[in-house]
């Protein structure tokens, strides 16, 4: 059992019931847009939480220091934050250490100690573990979640963070300043917790490396779900079933290298039905699948949108239990759970539709888009500071 | 030494990195966090202009349960026609609505259960709805003039559902007959798997006109339905059909029951009956009205 | 003569004259000799000695007349020394001889499965509806890769179709595809009669399962149905030759059974008939010897030899290995997985036999919920699980049992007693003396051909069919619609006075947690 102890809110007044609701929009181009963007679609789903959990990721939000892993360290008290520095510190050269901004929200209360730390790996401890920079960060990860008591990684990659907690969306939003972050990627959720109690580390996104998962509905397959990864060394210690799907996520696309389409088809597969009446490479192609990753397959109802490093991808599951909604206009892809939560931030795309079961919808930021954006932030920051941290830092 | 004391920062990462600083930005006291959107609870009333019978309410900003409030008031101080300007969102518009010849005209994205249980009024939205649309309704007429969500018609009991555009899964979900009751949903576009699932009575007819190309309806059509029709228009393979029904051309009866529905749907849409009757129809209907009389051993 | 025996009858045969239309129906339908003809009353005479309690007779007697009842007598009662053993000892003072029985474990150690809950979805997930919505069945036995390589197909492939833009570059490994996880287990002819394979052969082809032939050989009568027969290569190699080897659909090497682990078998040459001795490939009359070990299996390289010697001489289908639960199966398991098996298959203790010493079958082995969950979580924890399927067999009784194996980590499950007792069996346990008089465990004539193959395939597909939707009932209550998410999820189960250490080896939290 975490200590992390589940921070329940008074309710003021009586609240409708929903479900979780959750977004994503995407600049394909590479441009970057305010998170307030991503605020304004979750308050217009505020009904579909109930102020127990909230949570944004943003992606590019880091231009100056988009090589070094960004940690978002969720702490209950100093003596986890002391614990975990000084495990940090053993296993990482620490390139900036700083509370995260943010400022006080009505109805934000026993908001957990939040730091972040900007990472490098030591070569030497890469080439004493025989592990991948990825690997490694997804071990240390693992090990603060599940064995530093009181301390929880709320997000892990680069150029990216995480932002959640106990509150509306909005609160949240606003109480993590938001609206002050730029990113060509945002995802958004508003929580209606049910499984486990509204903790800060229980909000979403959820998030490992560059990935992060904002999930509606819940994992019926969880146990199996959970027994797979821990096949390959993934700790499940958050007694949330939205975990696993990052983690599933991590496993298909970084270390399998699985392309996201197929990634998204064996965690919603088409039915037997429908692979028999397929050509004959592509049943070949969707049987195998079946047989290798049936214990990924994600049953029971969900909406999700990942957020990756670069583009993100919203999918239902594969019978369309839960609500999703696209569109997009020009360069910009939005999903939301609802159609009215993409009109609040884009009032005429020029196309929205429904995805259809088990049919992912899939943004791609372009590596040039990407690298314009990099460069034009950085300009804008000031060269000279930053090449004076990567001095102290000892990078070069 | 950490990076920071070396380079003299201050906690506020303001010097590094240009994001998050300066003070507060929203609220009366600087605490309370902002209203953003008409989706968050607020007590803030729409502006109404009244035009002898014809009333607008301008949504924008109000939150479901102020419009709602306000729709009823109008209604009870003698609307006979209101138009909601620049909805976005609100939901259960029109439900629990029990007028007769009240008609409701909804500009913009309505939310979730619009016209749920509703009883007697006209329902008209120019633009998409979302899911829920005319949950468990008893009478009256929703008319959506875009694309509509998942579960559209569940367990509806009477009136009729127009949708210009398509739906999404499971629509006409359990909709039942009884008594003079029979309620009819005629989608334009195309509709996704679980259509008319456990169908116990009434009327489903999908048109499939547009340009889009997919299959007109999904599959596991019909599937556990045990009474009611359903007519599409052009053809159905096999395997698109639940275990439960069967498909056959439609005979004379149905031939001018499908007129007729066309008929009054053409009209409110506007479009030409002529172009819709030129394809066929296929209708689908249960073969038994005891599907699984024969599952259980006592 | 003093006595014969000591030993009194099991049950009365108890005829009601008034009832009794004196027709000799039951004289002619015992296969156990129980009754004779009085000529001069005109009406039939019980031996009640010789009766098994297997019901033909009350079941075909056309007045009803005929009830069995077990024949209590009192004994002055022990705790220890029951009448149960006190019967025993006095057959073996009798007869020198090894007690012999039938069937599966009858004593009543702990039945776990009793013991464990299954969870269903309220309000937070949906429940699915399974008469109506998509429940899907189908599973595949075989070793899979841990994982696939895609890649972007070539344009203009036309095989790939107009949608796919990826290719698989990965082969698997051959695979035996069920359309409901349930399959038969190993019954050889010779210990069963022919028309029990070929009720088990039609009814395998029909639900799109597999039926296993045992260690008697295939024969000749089956070969249309052999894409879903699973041919059994045990210790005494009994009618194995190449074309037997490449009829069947997959090869099960059978090291061991869950009634009688480490204990090889010995089919007595009155049953080596004409038939089976063509399809055993042994003279007639000669008895059927299956050593104990298979004598070049001494260990797990052997094993492996084997398993590849079998693979080549069939174009690699898949090779299963039948194993019984013992203490050690985890690591067994681990080995045999190891060693190259595409199948797993345990056998728990509660398996049944044609025959088996009643000490092996009584105390030897383990519960088959115990061998599922620690050799799932071995493999597991070896990150080897996805190389082999596991089969549950040896006390699966019900859907129900089914469905907490698969939760357990179970593959597919397989029945053999189940399947008999819906082919007539009223578990007796007399299946080791030949007297069958349903015609199942028997090759006398006149027995087995009270058994239609047709008719017997029905009630086989009438069982598997109720079962799978029974288990579709199950997820969809548990809100899941495909098998595979199911298995392996001890999540959905709770135990109920389990005690803790047997809530540790099975993965299973207690009812309330």
């Amino acid at each position: 059992m975490r200590s992390v102890r589940p921070a329940y809110r008074e309710e003021s007044e009586p609240r409708i019931l929903g479900g979780c609701g959750l977004m994503g929009v995407c600049d394909q181009s590479g441009k970057r847009m305010s998170g307030e963007l991503a605020v304004r679609a979750m308050a217009s789903m505020h009904d579909r939480g109930n102020g127990l959990g909230g949570g944004f990721a943003g992606y590019g939000i880091y231009p100056e220091l988009p090589d070094f892993f960004c940690f978002h360290l969720l702490y209950n008290d100093e003596v986890a934050k002391d614990d975990t520095e000084f495990y940090l510190k053993k296993h990482f050269k620490v390139v900036i250490e700083e509370p995260i901004p943010t400022k006080p929200v009505r109805g934000i209360e026993n908001e957990p100690i939040l730091w972040r730390y900007f990472l490098d790996i030591p070569e030497e401890r890469l080439v004493e573990t025989q592990l991948s920079a990825e690997d490694y960060v997804v071990h240390t990860v693992m090990d603060i979640n599940t064995y530093l008591d009181g301390a929880f990684v709320a997000s892990s990659g680069k150029n990216m963070g995480a932002f959640k907690g106990v509150g509306f969306p909005e609160e949240i939003g606003e109480f993590f300043r938001i609206d002050e972050y730029k990113g060509w990627t945002w995802t958004g959720h508003g929580r209606f917790p049910t499984n486990t109690p509204g903790w800060w580390g229980g909000a979403h996104p959820f998030a490992l490396l560059d990935y992060s998962i904002v999930h509606n509905g819940e994992i019926s397959s969880y146990g199996i779900n959970r027994r797979y990864l821990e096949m390959f060394g993934y700790k499940c210690s958050l007694q949330t079933d939205t975990e696993v799907v990052t983690y599933l996520f991590d496993l298909m696309l970084r270390r399998h290298g699985l392309p996201v389409e197929i990634a998204c088809k064996a965690l919603a597969s088409p039915f037997w039905k429908d692979i028999d009446l397929m050509p004959k490479e592509q049943r070949r192609l969707y049987t195998a699948l079946r047989l290798v990753y049936g214990s990924a397959l994600l049953n029971g109802p969900f909406a999700i949108v990942l957020g990756m490093a670069d583009g993100m991808v919203a999918l239902n599951d594969r019978i369309k239990l839960r609500p999703l909604v696209a569109a997009r206009h020009g360069d910009v892809v939005y999903v939301a759970s609802e159609e009215s939560a993409i009109r609040e931030i884009c009032p005429h795309p020029e196309e929205s539709w429904m995805p259809q079961a088990g049919e992912p919808v899939i943004a791609r930021v372009s590596e040039k888009g990407r690298r314009k954006a990099l460069t034009q932030a950085k300009q804008s920051a000031g060269q000279r500071r930053i090449a004076q941290i990567h001095t102290t830092a000892g990078v070069t | 030494m950490n990076a920071r004391e070396h380079l003299n920062l201050s906690p506020d990462s303001a010097a590094v990195r240009r994001v998050p600083t300066g003070p507060a930005r929203r609220g009366p006291s600087g605490i309370e966090p902002a209203r953003l959107t008409a989706g968050q609870p607020g007590t803030a009333r729409g502006e109404v202009h009244r035009q002898q019978g014809r009333v607008v309410i301008d949504a924008r900003g109000v939150y479901y349960k102020t419009l709602n409030e306000q729709i009823r008031e109008e209604i009870e101080q003698g609307a006979r026609e209101i138009v909601l300007e620049n909805v976005i969102g609100q939901r259960y518009i029109g439900t629990g609505l029990a007028y007769r010849g009240v008609t409701v005209i909804v500009n913009g994205v309505p939310g979730n259960d619009l016209a749920a249980f509703m009883n007697g009024p006209t329902l008209i939205v120019n633009d998409n709805a979302q899911d829920g649309v005319a949950n468990t309704m008893n009478s009256g007429l929703v008319i959506i003039n875009g694309d509509a969500g998942d579960v559209l018609g569940y367990g509806m009991r009477g009136g009729s559902v127009y949708v210009r555009g398509s739906v999404g899964y499971r629509v006409g979900i359990h909709m039942k007959a009884f008594g003079d009751s029979r309620p009819l949903i005629v989608i334009g576009g195309h509709a996704r798997d679980f259509l008319g699932e456990y169908m116990a009575g009434g009327e489903v007819m999908v048109l499939g006109l547009g340009p889009n190309d997919d299959p007109i309806v999904g599959s596991y059509i019909g599937t556990g339905m045990h009474a009611g029709v359903m007519y599409i228009r052009g053809t159905v393979a096999p395997h698109q059909l639940g275990k439960e029904v069967r498909h056959q051309e439609p005979g004379p009866e149905d031939q001018a029951r499908i007129r007729e529905i066309i008929h009054d749907y053409c009209q409110v849409m506007n479009i030409s009956e002529a172009e819709v009757l030129a394809r066929p129809f296929v209708k689908i209907y249960p073969y038994t009205s005891r599907p699984y009389g024969r599952l259980y051993a006592y | 003569m003093a006595y014969t025996t000591f030993l009194p009858p099991e049950f009365r045969v108890v005829i009601d004259k008034e009832a009794c239309l004196q027709c000799g129906r039951c004289v002619q339908q015992c296969g156990w000799n129980v009754y004779t003809w009085d000529e001069t009353e005109q009406r039939p005479r019980p031996d009640h000695s010789k009766c098994s309690a297997c019901h033909r007779c009350v079941t075909f007697c056309p007045g009803g007349a005929i009830t069995v009842k077990r024949n209590d007598l009192t004994f002055k009662g022990s705790d220890s020394m029951s009448p149960e053993l006190v019967k025993a000892i006095w057959k073996q003072a009798e007869t020198g001889g090894v007690l012999l029985t039938g069937m599966g474990n009858d004593k009543p150690y702990l039945r776990i499965f009793d013991h464990l809950l299954l969870d269903a979805c309220q309000v937070t997930n949906p429940s699915i509806d399974p008469l109506r919505e998509p429940m899907e069945m189908r599973t595949f036995l075989g070793r899979k890769p841990d994982y696939l390589e895609v890649v972007p197909a070539a344009a203009g492939s036309r095989a790939a179709g107009p949608k796919s833009k990826y290719r698989l570059v990965t082969e698997l490994d051959r695979q035996l595809q069920l359309e409901t996880p349930i399959m038969f287990g190993g019954m050889s002819y010779g210990s069963v009669s022919l028309n029990v394979h070929r009720a088990l052969a039609m009814a395998a082809v029909e639900l799109g399962t597999f039926m296993n032939t045992g260690e008697g050989g295939l024969h000749a009568d089956l070969e249309p149905y052999q894409d879903h027969i699973i041919v059994q290569c045990a210790s005494g190699r009994f009618g194995v030759d190449t074309s037997y080897l490449q009829a069947g659909a997959a090869v099960e090497i059978k090291i061991g059974q869950g009634a009688k682990p480490g204990i090889g078998g010995h089919l007595p040459g009155e049953k080596i008939d004409y038939q089976v001795s063509i399809t055993r490939m042994i003279p007639q009359g000669t008895d059927a010897l299956s050593p104990a070990p298979h004598h070049d299996i001494y260990s797990i390289e052997d094993l492996r030899q084997l398993i590849y010697a079998l693979k080549e001489a069939t174009g690699y289908k898949p090779i299963s290995v039948k194993i019984a639960a013992v203490h050690n199966v985890a690591a067994i398991a681990s080995g045999v997985v190891r060693a190259g098996a595409d199948i797993i298959y345990l056998d728990g203790f509660r398996g049944g036999t044609g025959a088996s010493p009643t000490i092996i079958r009584d105390h030897v082995g383990l519960p088959i919920e115990i061998a599922v969950a620690t050799v799932d979580q071995r493999l597991r924890d070896e990150g080897i699980r996805n190389r082999a399927s596991i089969v549950a067999a040896g006390g699966i009784r019900s859907s129900a049992d089914v469905v907490k194996a698969i939760a357990l980590g179970a593959d597919a499950c397989a029945i053999g007693t189940a399947a008999l007792v819906a082919l007539g069996c009223h578990v007796c346990q007399k299946c080791h003396t030949g007297c069958c008089s349903w015609g199942i465990c028997t090759q006398r004539p006149e027995l087995t051909r009270r058994l239609d193959p047709e008719w017997g395939a029905a009630q086989l597909i009438n069982l598997v069919h109720a079962w799978t939707h029974e288990i579709a009932e199950v997820l969809g209550a548990l809100g899941v619609n495909a098998i595979e998410s199911l298995r392996g999820s001890r999540e959905r189960l709770r135990g109920l006075g389990l005690d803790q250490t047997v809530l540790d080896i099975l993965g299973v939290k207690a009812a309330g947690l």
